[in-house]
């Protein structure tokens, strides 16, 4: 498996679903046996994942609206989304 | 006052207890439902419903085999009407591409399959269906074709812990994404195989390693679920995440059970759908209070510090073993019935190899 990278465009893993969950008032990824609970920061990233962005864009996009430098921005998202790949949530 | 419970997460719908398969260790109970007995599809939509009202993210639509519901379909569509993550457990043996591909269609979203064996003689055998593993390879080459993702579900004893990794090579192989290496549960029918599928230390130590090489070496392709097996285990599992905490599974006819083996327990009015809502059911009903949290804990459980981690480990495996379903799972070290768990590896260890095969019951012909 090719590690994400900045020009990777990462999607969620076949099986997996972002979705609100109103009973307990959170957003969670559900798939088969599994159920991840995103923070505020990585919600925000899944939620720009979409199959067209790639990590880059992803960045981009954070760095217009969060007041962070870039460069901790991007290696939060790398991180995040790395550690996702390695669980079976996110591909490449 | 009993405090509020939090909302349950997952819903286990057994649609049916029929099935093609005879796993001497099926899950389901040793007094099997009849098919006159099933809840309707519509039923099973308002159960749907009022799951996800409640709070349930997952279900998990399995039997017997759930394929053997000619409404299946309908029932899926009822999931994803409701906007529950549906999960088909099957053992693929009933389904062609066709009838997948409406499960496809009417918003499944995901299917675990289940194998006996890696090898096609040994998984018939034990399946006690002449050519059921070729129809299972043949069931996952459709569901790539349709699309959906794949666990691959390998229930493991000692007639077939050694081929483990060679059960890893055919996830990989069928391109499942997920691999769930379910060491047997011995209550109902397994408990009365024991003798015959209880595995060594020495097995289970090899496939242990066997876990750990593979998880390293398919990282980010395979991920495998494996839980080391209670018989050698010195604590027990949170069985359901606790009783009444996380879990309803509803069977055939419609009973409501905090764990999917429940109806083994005596001395229990589990309360049917057909009946009360689900939120009653989960709030209120006697059945779902009776072990939740840790007030019915008897020592050493109720001093001990990992009573919020464990609850107590599984009702039906204190029952099966102590005759008493609140005492402590022997399955703790702590027990003071754990040895019974020693002696069972030990008696099993120099056992013969023949199952008692799961059968429904033909009804009783001179009755009352």
């Amino acid at each position: 498996m090719t590690p994400i990278g900045p020009a990777t465009i990462p999607r969620f893993a076949r099986g997996m679903r972002l979705r609100e969950d109103q009973a307990r008032s959170r957003w969670v990824v559900v798939g088969p046996e599994r159920l991840f609970v995103p923070d505020e920061i990585a919600l925000e990233i899944l939620r720009l994942m979409d199959g067209t962005r790639s990590v880059d864009a992803i960045v981009d996009d954070l760095a217009s609206r969060f007041d962070a430098p870039r460069e901790a921005i991007a290696n939060d998202v790398l991180a995040l989304l790395r550690d996702l790949a390695t669980k079976g949530v996110v591909t490449s | 006052m009993t405090p509020q419970p939090p909302p349950p997460l997952g819903l286990l719908a057994e649609l049916t207890h029929r099935c093609p398969l005879r796993c001497p260790y099926c899950s389901n109970p040793v007094e099997l439902s009849r098919a006159s007995a099933e809840l309707d599809a519509a039923t099973w939509g308002r159960v749907f419903r009022e799951a996800a009202a409640l709070g349930v993210l997952q279900l998990h639509l399995s039997g017997g085999e759930p394929a053997a519901r000619r409404d299946l379909p309908e029932i899926v569509a009822h999931a994803a009407e409701a906007g529950l993550y549906s999960n088909l457990i099957t053992s693929g043996v009933l389904l062609d591409a066709e009838r997948l591909s409406a499960l496809a269609a009417a918003g499944l979203d995901h299917v675990q399959l289940s194998v006996q064996d890696a090898e096609a003689q040994s998984a018939d055998r034990i399946g006690g269906m002449q050519g059921g593993h070729a129809r299972k390879l043949r069931f996952a080459e459709h569901v790539h074709a349709a699309g959906l993702p794949l666990t691959l579900n390998a229930v493991v004893h000692r007639q077939n812990l050694d081929r483990l990794p060679e059960l890893i090579e055919l996830a990989l192989t069928l391109g499942a994404g997920r691999l769930e290496v379910a060491h047997v549960q011995y209550y109902g029918w397994a408990l009365r195989n024991r003798d015959a599928l209880l595995p060594s230390r020495a097995q289970l130590d090899a496939a242990t390693e066997a876990v750990i090489q593979a998880r390293a070496a398919h990282q980010g392709r395979l991920v495998i679920d494996y839980v080391v097996p209670d018989y050698h285990a010195k604590r027990p599992k949170a069985c359901m995440g606790g009783w009444g905490r996380s879990f309803i599974a509803v069977s055939p006819a419609g009973r409501a059970l905090p764990c999917h083996a429940a109806e083994s327990l005596p001395g229990f009015d589990f309360p049917n759908v057909r009946d009360r809502s689900l939120a009653d059911i989960w709030l209120h009903s006697e059945a779902f209070q009776r072990y939740r949290g840790t007030d019915w804990m008897p020592e050493p459980c109720r001093s001990c510090d990992r009573r919020e981690q464990d609850w107590g480990g599984c009702r039906c495996q204190a029952f099966a073993l102590t005759g008493d379903a609140a005492n402590t799972d022997p399955a703790c070290a702590h027990s003071p019935h754990h040895h019974l768990l020693d002696l069972a590896v030990q008696e099993a260890a120099v056992a013969g190899t023949d199952f008692i095969y799961r059968e429904i019951k033909r009804p009783a012909v001179a009755e009352g």
